[in-house]
């Protein structure tokens, strides 16, 4: 996302791309790659809040959860129009991620890991308590159909227009303080930067992308949201997402999402550990050599070739 | 006599800034050596550079053997206490466990090394379970020095003993370094921004400035060279 | 464990000078030692759900110690530290069937889970410790689910059954019906986290641990081969994982892939409450989760079991805003 002309080039491919696929791949692949769509959303929002402001969140999921749950709930009980409950779960998510962003203000690293880590953990739980109203372990039915086609265009739109707020903000005053918070918390505070108003802005923002990423989930599932899709796991694969895209990178964010959004469905089917188990086994193996061989992401690897094809 | 270390062309650097840029020097088995300079000449560089802590280049030889690519612990292992600028004191330990880290590479007891450490360092015997960052800076250096001494090394590498240390305290510091040297035969190399003090302990030394060596000599010798008195001892 | 984890401890050279907010803590600890006490008294069901919150909470308290150990010696937080327990405890349970008795399949497993600990180390973290900090959280992570993978593969995600090594019997003590199984978890764990407490406080290896812990470079100086150190810690952590496992086990009745994943969310907290480089937090902030849990899901109607988790969260959080150094921690020096 640095200089003009590189970007816009990208942009214009990835477009282009998206806008052909639906006519060449099958109905399935079309929902697959509609669910890359949705982890794009995600991982860019954890990407603003990991990559520009160096916290570490392990709980975005129940951002997801807390967003998808909205648009559940207000199908099921007002009928609302999807657009708007979308629009009300990035709103609800801003909220509830700046609150949570303002105890977040007081832990640094490993501890505010962990305290996100209990979040998603935790989130969960909550509709198994409150049942009549959340739809218990049975999750809440919402019965709202849509196509594939529906979906894909929905996801992808949303990544767009998300995608450029993104940039917006990033390339603003607003990001300028949140690269100046990540790179030093002291000189950021000694330049003037409010930290507190910027971190948790950061959490805010992160928490929205991820309520989007959260309803479309649900609809992408027809409506239907349940406590099981919510689990710690997705959390786990937002996390992997935004390390495996690395810093800063249209590509590497689309490598990071498509990695956490493709690898496991398509490991289902592997020959000797079987369908039900070879996505884990795959996955995580997948996962650990990722990170051994490209510790700083996709984003680092194309910053390493970038400054070979250079010299 | 044979040198027991020695360093022939040594290039050192922290990534790509490079610090030492071939240096030379020899250190005879049973002498006190100074290495003299002003900040930034790489003194510390060569000392860690001894001890395998920074990328080098170059021979280094101990008792004749090279020291390939040895990593700290291997060089301390071959009989070398290097005891660091700040001390490398665990302050969070009693002044006993540090005293038996000194030891880590011995077998078995340790105890008439141990013995013998009071002897130089009495005061250290009643203070065996005081936590050691709570001793004074000046307690540390000398802590530093009896642990550098249980190790029963070969080679002792000192850097910049004196700083932060007053004038009293360092001049009993090299007393103790003088003493360890004649009474038990260490060969000691030295770090240090006082060159008064330093050529007085040495019997030869070194000035590094900008990573190469400019000058040489017994201390006697450099006492005598004019652009070192009016450097470094000002006169 | 070392000689100065706690602040009285550090302050122990002349004066007396107590530290007030350690003071504050170990006040805390008495008052509640002396209210669980009423209580026991006062009340048999009082006294059957804190003996079951011990328990259960040495149980945590393990696991706890293990992340301590693996944060200490190499600043990472092990996320697959309960997956790596209930993969040790399928083990046992293999060897069982294999025909070794309870306490043979014990301690083969605790071998296995050593050098487990260590081949991880050095092939997976080793590599990436230097590099970066999320990545090597990214490696635990992918462990996490790797592990979960392999013992859903190998042996399925049913419910298997294994033999209490403590059978059913209890004791009766006044009225309080206080099973041989609790008193047998409390046991072992107690006596694991002792024989890692006497090795790290007095052997040279121990020490030798705590320095490449403390101050790896000067730890190098001095002779101590850093990296080693730490691979023992991994396999030691590893080792306290497999007992909090294998003792976790019966007091759920049966064996299954989800064992130890409620379980890791207790160890964190208990591990934060205790202060993350604090081993000896780490267990008593065990014991207290459990026996804070226990009780409030036993006397409070509003809050179930399904709640705990939520719960822990909670107290976690609570732990860090008002003294993230936990318990028994050192202040940090606080960043802006």
């Amino acid at each position: 996302m640095r200089s003009q002309i590189p970007a816009l080039a990208s942009l214009l491919v990835v477009a282009a791309v998206l806008c052909l696929l639906p006519f060449i791949l099958s109905e399935y692949n079309i929902y697959l790659v509609a669910q890359v769509g949705i982890f794009f959303i995600a991982v860019l929002g954890l990407n603003i809040l990991t990559g520009y402001t160096g916290q570490i969140s392990i709980g975005h999921g129940a951002f997801m959860a807390i967003g998808g749950y909205t648009t559940a709930v207000m199908s099921r009980d007002h009928h609302t129009n999807l657009v708007v409950t979308m629009l009300m779960a990035f709103a609800i998510c801003f909220v509830v991620g700046l609150l949570v962003g303002l105890p977040a203000l007081r832990l640094s690293g490993v501890y505010l890991a962990l305290v996100t880590f209990a979040l998603a953990v935790s989130i969960p739980q909550i509709p198994l308590q409150y049942s009549t109203f959340l739809g218990g372990s049975g999750g809440v039915v919402s019965s709202r159909s849509v196509s594939n086609l529906w979906i894909y265009t929905a996801t992808w739109a949303c990544s767009a227009i998300l995608f450029v707020l993104a940039w917006l903000i990033l390339r603003g005053r607003l990001g300028r303080a949140f690269r100046a918070v990540r790179d030093s918390e002291i000189a950021a505070v000694a330049s003037g930067v409010e930290l507190p108003i910027y971190k948790t802005l950061a959490f805010g923002i992160s928490a929205a992308y991820a309520g989007v990423a959260g309803s479309l989930f649900v609809l992408a599932a027809n409506g239907f949201a349940q406590p099981s899709e919510f689990d710690v796991f997705l959390s786990l694969q937002l996390l992997v997402g935004a390390a495996v895209a690395g810093l800063g990178s249209l590509w590497g964010i689309l490598a990071g999402a498509a990695f956490v959004g493709l690898l496991p469905q398509v490991s289902t089917s592997v020959p000797v550990i079987g369908a039900q188990h070879g996505r884990d086994v795959v996955f995580g193996a997948a996962v650990i050599l990722v990170m051994l061989l490209l510790p700083d992401g996709f984003a680092g690897l194309l910053a390493r070739i970038r400054r070979l094809a250079r010299a | 006599m044979t040198a027991l270390l020695e360093l022939q062309d040594v290039e050192a650097r922290y990534g790509p800034v490079h610090v030492l840029h071939g240096i030379s020097l020899a250190v005879e088995e049973g002498s006190v050596v100074a290495v003299l300079g002003p900040n930034g000449a790489g003194k510390t560089t060569t000392l860690r550079a001894i001890s395998g802590m920074v990328r080098r280049s170059g021979t280094i030889r101990l008792g004749g053997r090279p020291l390939k690519r040895l990593g700290p612990d291997g060089v301390a292992r071959l009989g070398v206490a290097h005891v660091p600028e700040g001390r490398g004191t665990f302050s969070e330990l009693s002044v006993w466990e540090n005293l038996r880290l000194g030891a880590y590479t011995r077998r078995g007891s340790i105890q008439p090394e141990l013995e013998r450490v009071f002897t130089y360092f009495p005061w250290l015997s009643d203070r065996r379970r005081q936590q050691a960052g709570t001793l004074s800076g000046g307690e540390q250096q000398m802590l530093a020095l009896a642990r550098a001494f249980v190790h029963r090394p070969r080679l002792l590498l000192l850097d910049e003993p004196s700083l932060g240390l007053a004038p009293v305290l360092v001049a009993e510091l090299f007393r103790i370094v003088r003493e360890l040297n004649e009474e038990e035969g260490l060969t000691v190399l030295v770090v240090e921004q006082n060159a008064h003090l330093a050529l007085q302990a040495a019997e030869a030394g070194y000035v590094l400035e900008a990573g190469h060596v400019v000058l040489s000599g017994s201390s006697d010798e450099l006492r005598a060279d004019d652009s070192v008195r009016r450097t470094y001892l000002g006169y | 464990m070392s000689a100065g984890t706690s602040a009285v401890g550090g302050l122990r050279a002349r004066g007396w000078s107590i530290d007030p907010s350690a003071a504050t803590v170990v006040l805390l600890l008495v008052g509640a030692a002396i209210f669980l006490l009423v209580g026991c008294l006062r009340s048999t069901t009082f006294a059957q759900l804190t003996v079951q919150g011990v328990a259960l909470g040495s149980v945590y308290g393990s696991l706890a110690l293990a992340l301590v150990l693996v944060y200490r010696a190499t600043h990472v937080i092990n996320f697959a530290q309960g997956e790596l327990a209930m993969f040790t405890t399928y083990i046992a349970y293999e060897l069982m069937l294999h025909g070794l008795s309870y306490w043979e399949a014990f301690a083969a497993t605790l071998a296995i889970a050593f050098a487990l600990g260590t081949v991880l180390q050095v092939t997976l973290i080793r590599p990436v410790q230097h590099r970066s900090v999320i990545a090597t959280v990214i490696v635990t992570v992918g462990l996490f689910i790797l592990i979960d993978g392999i013992v859903n593969w190998i042996w399925g995600g049913d419910y298997k059954s294994m033999p209490s090594p403590f059978g059913l019997g209890a004791y009766n003590v006044g009225g309080v019906v206080i099973s041989h199984l609790y008193v047998g978890m409390v046991v072992v764990v107690l006596s694991s986290v002792l024989l890692v407490w006497a090795l790290f406080r007095f052997t040279k290896l121990g020490l030798g641990m705590r320095a490449a812990a403390m101050r790896p470079a000067a730890a190098a100086l001095v002779g101590v081969r850093v990296d080693s150190m730490l691979a023992i810690g991994w396999g030691l952590a590893a080792v306290l994982g497999a007992v909090a496992g294998l003792m976790a086990e019966p007091s759920q009745i049966f064996l299954s892939p989800t064992l130890m994943q409620p379980i890791l969310v207790y160890a964190f907290a208990a591990a934060v409450l205790g202060g993350l480089e604090s081993p000896a937090g780490a267990v008593v902030g065990g014991v207290l989760i459990g026996v804070t849990l226990t009780l409030i899901v036993g006397y409070v109607p509003q809050i179930s079991s399904e709640l705990q988790l939520p719960f822990a969260f909670a107290v976690l959080l609570v732990i860090l805003l008002l003294k993230p150094s936990g318990l028994f921690g050192r202040r940090e020096v606080r960043r802006v």
